[in-house]
Formats: C-alpha cells, sequence, structure tokens
C-alpha cells in the first residue's frame, strides 16, 4: 500500500509540521492559548493533547468535505465558513460523545475542548492543507504533526514559563512584556529548523 | 444569480445536517446530572482550595448532593455565610463554620538570627531547604523565600524581616500554607485568643540560642509557672495544650526570651 517514496513523503511533512513549519513558533497562529493556558505543565499537556485531537478530527471531517461537496459544485470559496461551521458542529458532537462514553477523558479535556472549537490553528491546518495539495492521508499526517507541534510548543513554553516565575525581571516588564520576550526566543530558536526536514530524508 | 441560491443552499444543508447531527446526539446520549449540583456548587467561593477536604468546589458540591449527612460547615473560606445558603439550599439545619487563621511558629527575623551562607539557588523554600536546610542559622526556622505566600489564594502573607507574617484579616484558614511549608511552621488556630509559642526548633537549648535570639530554649520556666498544666516542654520546645490553657499570660510574663505570644485572633470576628 504504501511505496518507499510514499512513506519519505509523509515523514518529510510529519517532521517538517512538528519543527519547521510549527503552527505557533512559526505561522503565529493559536497564540491565545499558548499564552493562555501554557502557565502549569499539566495544563498545557492536556490543551496539547486535546488540540491534537480535534487537528486530526477537524481535517478528516474537513478534507472530504472540501473534495466531494465544495469542489465539484465550484464552491471552493466558501471554504472558510464551511470549515468553521462544520469543526465548530464537530467539538459539539464529540463533548457530547465523551461525555455519554468516556467520562473520565471529558473531564480531563472537558475545559479545553470548547475553547479549541473555533481556534486559528485548528482551522488554520484545514485550510492549509487543502492550500498545499495535500491528499486525505497526507492530510491528516500533516495535522497529527501539527498537533505534535503545537504540543511540543506548549510543553517547552511552560518550562520557560516556570522559570520566569521564579525569575525577577524589571518592573516594567513583569507579567505580559517579558512572557511576549520570552516566547519570541523560543520563536527565534525554532527558525533553526529551517529545511532540516528536507534534508534529513534526502 | 442562481450561483450564489446555489451557494447558499448549499451551506444552509450543511449546516442543517451539522444542527440535525447534533440534536440527535445530545437527546440520545443525554446525561443526567442533577441541576442542584450546579446550585450547590454556586453557592461556594470557588477557590478550589480543597481545604473542605474534597477535589476543590465541585467535588464538594457534588459529595453534599450525593452522601447524605455531609457536614454543610466544611468550607472555611466561605465561612458561615456560605454554610448558610448551603443549608438552606438541602433544606438541612445550619451549623456554623469555624473560623480559622493561620500562625507562622517562628520569630526569628533578621534582627535575632544570621545566615550560614548565601543562598542564590532557586528561590523557594523548598529548594533552599535542600541545600544544608537552607540559609538561616537555625535549620527549624522560617526560611522567608515566601513559598507559603505563593500558595495563599488570598494574598494574606507577608514576608517581613526574613520570616512569613500573616495577616489575620485577610486570612480565609484554608490551610494550603502550612500545607506548603517545608519546615511545617503553620499551624492552623480557631478565631479566639491563643497563647503561642512563636519557635519551632527542637534543638538544645544552647545550641538554639547559638543561632537565634528568639528561639525556645526548652528552660520550662513556662511549665512551673502554668497554673492549669497546659504547657510541657517536649523535645526542647515549650507545647501549650489549647485545651487546658485559660489564656492567664502568666507564660508570657516568665518566659525569658520573650518567644511565647499573645495571638489574639478574636480581632478577625470583628
Amino acid at each position: 500500500m504504501f511505496t518507499p517514496e510514499m512513506l519519505k513523503s509523509l515523514a518529510v511533512i510529519l517532521v517538517s509540521s512538528v519543527l519547521v513549519n510549527n503552527y505557533v513558533l512559526n505561522k503565529f497562529l493559536g497564540i491565545c492559548p499558548f499564552l493562555g493556558v501554557s502557565k502549569k505543565l499539566d495544563q498545557a499537556t492536556g490543551m496539547g493533547l486535546a488540540v491534537i485531537f480535534v487537528m486530526l478530527a477537524a481535517t478528516a471531517a474537513t478534507w472530504p468535505i472540501y473534495t466531494y461537496i465544495l469542489l465539484p459544485n465550484k464552491l471552493a470559496y466558501m471554504q472558510t465558513i464551511v470549515f468553521i461551521l462544520v469543526i465548530a458542529a464537530l467539538v459539539q458532537f464529540v463533548e457530547i460523545v465523551l461525555k455519554k462514553y468516556i467520562p473520565s477523558l471529558h473531564k480531563s479535556l472537558g475545559v479545553y475542548l470548547p475553547l479549541i472549537t473555533t481556534n486559528c490553528a485548528v482551522l488554520g491546518v484545514a485550510i492549509n492543507n487543502i492550500n498545499d495539495g495535500y491528499t486525505f492521508i497526507e492530510s491528516m499526517v500533516s495535522s497529527l504533526g501539527c498537533g505534535l507541534g503545537f504540543l511540543l510548543a506548549m510543553v517547552i513554553f511552560s518550562g520557560v514559563r516556570s522559570r520566569l516565575e521564579n525569575s525577577n525581571p524589571p518592573e516594567s516588564f513583569k507579567g505580559l512584556p517579558i512572557t511576549l520576550v520570552a516566547a519570541a526566543i523560543v520563536s527565534l530558536a525554532f527558525f533553526g529548523f529551517a529545511g532540516v526536514a528536507e534534508n534529513l530524508f534526502a | 444569480m442562481t450561483e450564489i441560491i446555489f451557494a447558499i443552499v448549499v451551506v444552509a444543508a450543511i449546516g442543517l445536517i451539522c444542527g440535525l447531527i447534533l440534536v440527535i446526539a445530545s437527546k440520545f446520549m443525554e446525561v443526567k446530572e442533577d441541576s442542584r449540583i450546579s446550585e450547590v456548587r454556586e453557592c461556594l467561593p470557588g477557590a478550589n482550595c480543597g481545604a473542605c477536604g474534597f477535589t476543590g468546589c465541585d467535588g464538594y458540591a457534588k459529595a453534599l448532593i450525593e452522601t447524605e449527612g455531609t457536614p454543610t460547615n466544611l468550607c472555611t473560606p466561605g465561612g458561615s455565610d456560605t454554610a448558610k445558603k448551603i443549608a438552606e439550599k438541602l433544606g438541612v439545619e445550619f451549623a456554623d463554620t469555624e473560623k480559622a487563621v493561620a500562625y507562622v511558629h517562628c520569630h526569628g527575623d533578621c534582627s535575632a538570627t544570621k545566615v550560614k551562607f548565601n543562598y542564590e539557588g532557586i528561590s523557594t523554600c523548598a529548594g533552599a531547604k535542600m541545600l544544608f536546610s537552607g540559609n538561616w542559622a537555625c535549620p527549624h526556622s522560617c526560611i522567608g523565600l515566601g513559598d507559603c505566600a505563593l500558595a495563599c489564594p488570598s494574598n494574606a502573607i507577608l514576608i517581613r524581616d526574613g520570616i512569613a507574617h500573616v495577616d489575620p484579616h485577610k486570612c480565609t484558614g484554608c490551610g494550603l500554607c502550612s500545607k506548603t511549608c517545608p519546615n511545617s511552621l503553620i499551624t492552623l488556630y480557631s478565631a479566639s485568643k491563643h497563647i503561642v509559642v512563636a519557635c519551632n526548633s527542637t534543638d538544645k537549648g544552647a545550641v538554639t540560642r547559638n543561632v537565634c535570639t528568639n528561639g525556645c530554649i526548652g528552660c520550662k520556666k513556662c511549665e512551673k509557672t502554668c497554673p492549669s498544666g497546659a504547657i510541657s516542654v517536649q523535645d526542647n520546645l515549650a507545647r501549650i495544650d489549647s485545651e487546658k490553657c485559660t489564656a492567664c499570660e502568666l507564660c508570657v510574663e516568665a518566659c525569658p526570651i520573650g518567644c511565647i505570644k499573645i495571638a489574639d485572633f478574636a480581632v478577625i470576628n470583628s
């Protein structure tokens, strides 16, 4: 089913979406949860896992809708509105299902699921998969990578923030300013990954 | 024109299908939740401090509804107002909460004790404690890096002259600080007048005297003075049995160090 070339291209997509095109640190999407929920490691991990889950589900739902409903009917320009609609409904649906059948998972993801509903990172993944012309499998791998990248960014940044908590910055830098400065430096570090993915598997 | 109508119809259809799925799902997969739980939850302060012994305010609200006979007065931060509201909601008899105040059992401030070395590590008491029991000469003393102040949800703790002070007016008695303190210096007291020993050192008198001028040396003077036999010196440290103590203040005058103090927590009731 998978030829070696296909596997190689999937691996490139995965690694590049985790490191090179990291949604938070390189494309600056989903900054709101990145700054809001990264204070504690457990919360950051919970949010990251929920984002992976929603990104995968959103791509699984939006890719067929775009390819089989919007594209044949020449409605591709409606993708943003349709995607928001579908993702919001999907997250609500998932929440109802989880509440009924897996209450423990619902409890741990509970707070974060509605937060992610119309998160721009989730929408961004769905739209960018279409723009990059990925097939269904490539899209799924790419969303998995983007979700993992989000989780990675959250976990790394929660570590940075715990160091910030114990530091003593100048009065005017306290709170959000120093957090943004730290986020910028972390982002800068991720730009160092540019070009890694393609050459890693060459 | 037809293109626009077609687009509207398609998007509306997608929306309708999503809506239908959601309606069906919420009908078939409904989880029945006792509405009283959220009502009781509304009464609680929402600090999620865990002083009641349950996992946060949600856990306490759930226990109140689901387990018969859960006391309604377990929420110390909420006080008697909260207990009253809960009792009203549940239709049970109201019992007043016991207000509590935290007290730090150390008065070894900068003027009384000295530092062994300059500590420049991670700025928490727990971290400093791991390095030779902290930088202060007394290993039992308040380290003063403010783990308790960080833990306090109501900003009642202030570090002054190297030791923690609790503002009894702000303290809600949740007890988070006493769980955090690596030297277990913080105790909760009921809101009345107490006689307290402002020291926690169990070292021998001479050792304590060497490192801190405000430390209990275990001289037993208070033990002999106390008319009601409430004070006993164990492990070189005076301990006051608050059940027997009549707050006559004779020991306060007798203590040669002055480390027995009057802590009047009745003020918070006013």
